[in-house]
């Protein structure tokens, strides 16, 4: 029998598997990362670094991860494009301005710092923004993130404990993994971390593959400071298995629109579908009408992977002893990548998790899913 | 014959001439400046590269795509 490559195996280098592998580096693990190069989720994404409050262990992983990037932020390298930018969620009519109300007391009861913006203030913040609207819940904490590169930093942060490896792994069976070439690499642990692929490694994961089209403009002159969202992103956009589309506007360093958003489930065409994108810019422009008159110069297509519930897989597989999960957070990736690799370093290493996360382990625990549990 | 602008410079072209075209006979033959400071210039012609989009009566164009017209105004900088 061969010995072990690395203490652990991660396969995936997104930003879920490079937090993964920092944060357990960060406990003195050497840590083999595997990735095969494909088009995957963090290269696609916006990288919008959101709390989303739909459960409280939502809230819970959002706002412990979304702290710990803002405090990672003045060791990233300036490539990495982080901004503590805060978003601006839009309310058009009444119905959603009640919901910013909501939102507002929920945030505000977990201790983050938000404000509700009539009409007229959030016109004053955003003057680009159309007419009309009934104001907006601004959250401060939130940012921007340019995700692969921060992914290639956690990577190399620690190169004595942390090796990459290119290499497409095609099966997985508790703390082993065979390569393409038919290798079988061993480790202590494996660690799943591949977003939609994991699927294809472990048949039992309950992943569903949720299309998103992204567009981004030319270099402009400032024309909103804010990361911008519509409330009818949680309220009716996306409610509902149908396509749809919802509007979610940043403005990168460079000075260019970043455009966002639609969902497409049971569709695994990577190509941009052309009424899908057209749908989501005339959203984008009732919100933005300058938007109207500026060049998009690239447009593609990501795959969300998503849980039933929405929240993510952290932990070990009930029936595959030494395999661990890190999978299923939907578009939430970027965000949560923190707190989801202490999350799963603190159970790999029998180590407590961070105190505001204890409340919620079961949340994030795959065997909500899969084993004898699963069904009960 | 059109005569237009080029970052303060009159040119005349032949009818049915592209803004990317025309900035092969003018200046530094290029489009715009990239966001590392590179003078960047039209590639592909066709509409896809979205390298020489170029600033055109104030408005962001594909030069290749855009035909020249008489008192058009065309910023390659900054």
């Amino acid at each position: 029998m061969q010995g072990n490559v690395a203490d652990v195996i991660i396969v995936g280098g997104g930003i879920i598997g490079a937090a993964c592998a920092d944060e357990l580096a960060s406990h003195g693990l050497r840590v083999l990362v595997l990735d095969c190069q494909r088009p995957a989720a963090t290269a696609a994404g916006m990288g919008h670094l959101v709390v989303l409050d739909h459960s409280p262990a939502e809230l819970a992983l959002g706002e412990y991860s979304v702290r710990a990037w803002r405090e990672l932020a003045p060791q990233l390298p300036d490539d990495c494009a982080m901004r503590n930018n805060g978003t601006l969620w839009l309310a058009c009519n009444e119905e959603e301005m009640a919901e910013a109300e909501r939102k507002h007391l929920a945030l505000n009861a977990y201790g983050l710092t938000c404000e509700l913006m009539s009409g007229a203030e959030l016109a004053a913040v955003e003057p680009s923004l159309r007419s009309g609207l009934s104001g907006a819940l601004r959250v401060k904490g939130d940012g921007i993130l340019y995700a692969p590169n921060a992914a290639r930093w956690l990577l190399q942060r620690r190169p004595e404990q942390v090796r990459q490896q290119r290499a497409e792994v095609v099966e997985v069976q508790g703390h082993r993994v065979r390569l393409k070439t038919g290798e079988w690499l061993h480790a202590t642990a494996v660690v799943l971390a591949n977003g939609i692929y994991a699927r294809d490694l472990c048949a039992d994961l309950p992943l569903q593959a949720k299309k998103g089209h992204l567009l981004i403009t030319d270099r402009y002159p400032a024309q909103i400071t804010h990361t911008l969202v519509e409330l009818g992103y949680v309220t009716s956009a996306h409610k509902g298995n149908g396509p749809s589309v919802a509007f979610n506007v940043q403005q990168r360093p460079t000075g260019q629109l970043f455009v966002g958003s639609s969902r497409q489930f049971d569709n695994h065409d990577p190509e941009v579908d052309a009424a899908m994108l057209g749908r989501m810019l005339r959203r984008a422009i009732e919100f933005l009408p300058d938007l109207g008159q500026m060049n998009g110069i690239r447009s593609w297509t990501g795959f969300r992977s998503a849980s039933p519930d929405g929240q993510p897989l952290v932990g070990e597989h009930p029936l595959q002893p030494g395999l661990w999960l890190a999978v299923g957070h939907e578009g939430l990736g970027v965000t949560t990548a923190p707190g989801t690799a202490r999350l799963l370093a603190a159970q790999l290493l029998g180590l407590p998790p961070p105190p505001s996360l204890q409340a919620h382990l079961d949340a994030y625990l795959p065997q909500r899913f899969i084993g004898a549990h699963a069904h009960a | 014959m059109p005569e237009l602008i080029i970052d303060g410079q009159p040119l005349r072209v032949a009818q049915g001439t592209t803004v990317a075209a025309a900035l092969m006979s003018a200046g530094d033959r290029c489009s715009r400046t990239s966001v590392s400071g590179q003078r960047r210039a039209p590639l592909c012609g066709m509409g896809i590269c979205q390298e020489c989009r170029v600033n055109v009566d104030g408005l962001r164009r594909l030069a290749c795509q855009t035909l020249c017209r008489d008192g058009m105004h065309v910023e390659t900088r900054p």
